[in-house]
């Protein structure tokens, strides 16, 4: 536990973890912090600029813009949780067995993999999302699925590494299940990098998930995704500047987050960068 | 290096084939019926039919898709359901757009990083090195879509200095066979279209170049940090070079190897932004055409263009990969 707390006198690593549980607090807190209904219309208050009764002022219906971003935390969390958890889960198990097999498996899964990096992420998921069709829960796929063959490959590499160390041929002696030996002695000790990965991926797929958005394949109107904000906001960039400035403060900041925090993490667990 | 090149452009087959197979079934997983759609709701059965067999829709999707293939090898990707154009020639037609784009992006974000980069290494732990940092840490993390916006409310609505959208002034009409407006301006020697299209230009650029800049100036800071630790740098010192050759000729030359792989990978994320960028800034690129083709579900053009933009992005790691034996020949040999 020491060790964990040592990547923290990384003060880089530290400010991204601060501002990771910022938003994890606002998200779980949202209902207490937000000051409106993120989802209450007043076309009375409509494009209101900045104020002290709103703070960020509000949008073309008159909600409130601080309570949307405030509620669109827990979308752009989820989105994160959703997708780098699709992404490793299916990455690292396809680069476990693809290290710890080998052969025509490692083949078939590499090139596999090699077809999905040969598009740039964003168009992979722009054509998923064209199979799929437009919706927040079909963004998070997508942006799971790109991501796969990037933990795929992280996962193969340190695999391949532990493979060969005694520990795990003693194991492989001693007449142990190829599941046990690939989920109890090489899955634990390849954690570092693929934290280091969660973390960036993270990072990523809020960016990809809020780009989805903006391109109106995410989440769809009236949910307050800060991607899909921006979106709505652009009509009004002349007239209203402050519907489009503040959801994309907020895409930025915790994006920022996680990549800080992941950079941290990697200076920390890769010893030759100190 | 024959033998190099040959063997990467061989690899590069079954990639190209797996590429269209993916966008293919994918397109073709999407439901709803293909002919109805192209010949609207209240078309007859005996219509549909015909639409049907006349598209080869009426047999396996396996079938289906090598006759794609074969089509796809003659330069024909289909036509557009909305507008009834060869899709082949809407992406030729707008290609030149993307292109211009992606370069002058790439240039602004090569030139500013790798300088950004070197200085940063030279002066560690100055303001400059953190400066930087910050950079390439908040670039990674921008959404280039709000950099894209916030940049039109400052340099277009508040100070009215760069245009909001477009190529070119609507009053000015240029025709440029190759539809690279900037270069065949400057040829045909045409100041007036050239600054319009430059001005044009930097707004879309400079977003747009801010993902390669990031990368590329954080690489070239631990590249360039690695080398000057290196004896041959302390032995050009110790000979008296001054330190402008030192760090210019023997540095940078060395630290440039990963450098070229970062720009290469860069591509594939400004082809990618390329989509967010135009569409913001409505430039009539490739992005735009795809974005438009999927709110209005016309697949032939959405399997296109993104068919095209994934065979550009493997014909560019391709030319970094040569690029790459080229400077490094350790690399052939492998």
């Amino acid at each position: 536990m020491k060790k964990v707390f040592k990547v923290f006198k990384n003060k880089a690593a530290l400010a991204g973890l601060l501002i990771i549980l910022f938003f994890v607090f606002i998200a779980i807190f949202a209902n207490f912090i937000a000051p409106y209904d993120p989802y209450e219309q007043s076309l009375y208050d409509r494009l209101q600029p900045p104020s002290r009764t709103h703070l960020f002022g509000t949008d073309d219906l008159g909600r409130d813009i601080l309570s949307r971003i405030i509620y669109g935390a827990r979308i752009s969390l989820t989105i994160g949780i959703i997708s780098v958890a699709l992404a490793l889960g299916m990455g690292a198990t396809a680069g476990l067995i693809s290290a710890y097999y080998g052969g025509i498996i490692d083949t078939i899964l590499m090139r596999l993999f090699d077809i999905m990096l040969a598009f740039p992420t964003i168009l992979l998921a722009i054509a998923i999302m064209a199979a799929l069709g437009p919706d927040l829960k079909n963004a998070m796929i997508a942006v799971g699925i790109v991501n796969i063959p990037t933990f795929a490959r992280i996962v193969r590499a340190s695999a391949l590494v532990i493979k060969e160390q005694e520990y795990v041929m003693a194991a492989y002696a001693l007449g142990q299940s190829n599941f046990k030996i690939i989920f109890r002695h090489i899955l634990p000790n390849i954690v570092g990098p693929i934290t280091v990965q969660a973390s960036l991926s993270y990072g990523g797929s809020i960016l990809s998930a809020a780009g989805l958005g903006f391109l109106g394949m995410g989440a769809q109107p009236p949910t307050p995704e800060w991607g899909a904000m921006l979106s709505q906001a652009r009509s009004f960039i002349i007239s209203a500047p402050w519907t489009v400035t503040f959801p994309g403060i907020a895409i930025f900041l915790s994006v920022l987050g996680f990549n800080i925090l992941g950079d941290g993490l990697r200076d920390f667990l890769d010893p030759r960068l100190r | 290096m024959y033998r190099y090149i040959i063997r990467r452009l061989l690899i590069m087959i079954p990639v190209m084939i797996g590429v269209s197979a993916v966008v293919f079934f994918l397109i073709r997983s999407i439901p709803g019926d293909p002919a109805q759609i192209l010949l609207g709701e209240h078309s007859s059965e005996e219509a549909l039919e015909k639409i049907r067999t006349q598209l080869g829709l009426d047999k396996p999707k396996i079938i289906q898709f090598f006759y794609f293939l074969y089509n796809m090898i003659k330069g024909d990707l289909g036509r557009s359901f909305l507008t009834n154009e060869i899709v082949s020639i809407e992406i030729y037609k707008h290609f030149p757009a993307t292109l211009e784009l992606t370069l002058c992006s790439m240039i602004f974000g090569s030139t500013v990083g790798l300088i950004l980069g070197v200085t940063a290494a030279t002066h560690r732990n100055s303001i400059i090195d953190y400066i930087t940092t910050v950079i390439s840490v908040a670039g990674i993390s921008m959404p280039i879509f709000w950099l894209g916006l916030i940049a039109i409310i400052i340099f277009s609505i508040k100070f009215h200095i760069l245009p909001i959208s477009g190529r070119l002034d609507p009053t000015i009409t240029f025709k440029a066979k190759t539809g690279l407006i900037i270069l065949e301006s400057l040829i045909r020697g045409d100041f007036t279209v050239f600054k319009d299209a430059i001005y044009h230009m930097i707004l879309p650029a400079v977003c747009l170049g801010t993902i390669p800049l990031a990368s590329i100036a954080r690489m070239t800071r631990s590249s360039m940090l690695e080398v000057l630790n290196q004896d041959f740098i302390r032995t050009a010192r110790a000979k008296g070079l001054p330190t402008r050759k030192v760090i210019y000729t023997h540095a940078l030359r060395n630290a440039l190897i990963p450098v070229v792989t970062v720009i290469g990978l860069q591509f594939g994320s400004l082809l990618g932004g390329a989509v967010l960028t135009e569409t913001i800034f409505a430039w009539p690129g490739i992005g735009r055409l795809s974005v438009e083709a999927i709110n209005a579900r016309d697949y032939p053009v959405i399997q296109g263009c993104i068919i095209f933009f994934a065979f550009i992005f493997v014909f560019i790691n391709l030319l970094v990969d040569i690029i790459y034996a080229f400077i490094d020949p350790r690399i052939r040999y492998e």
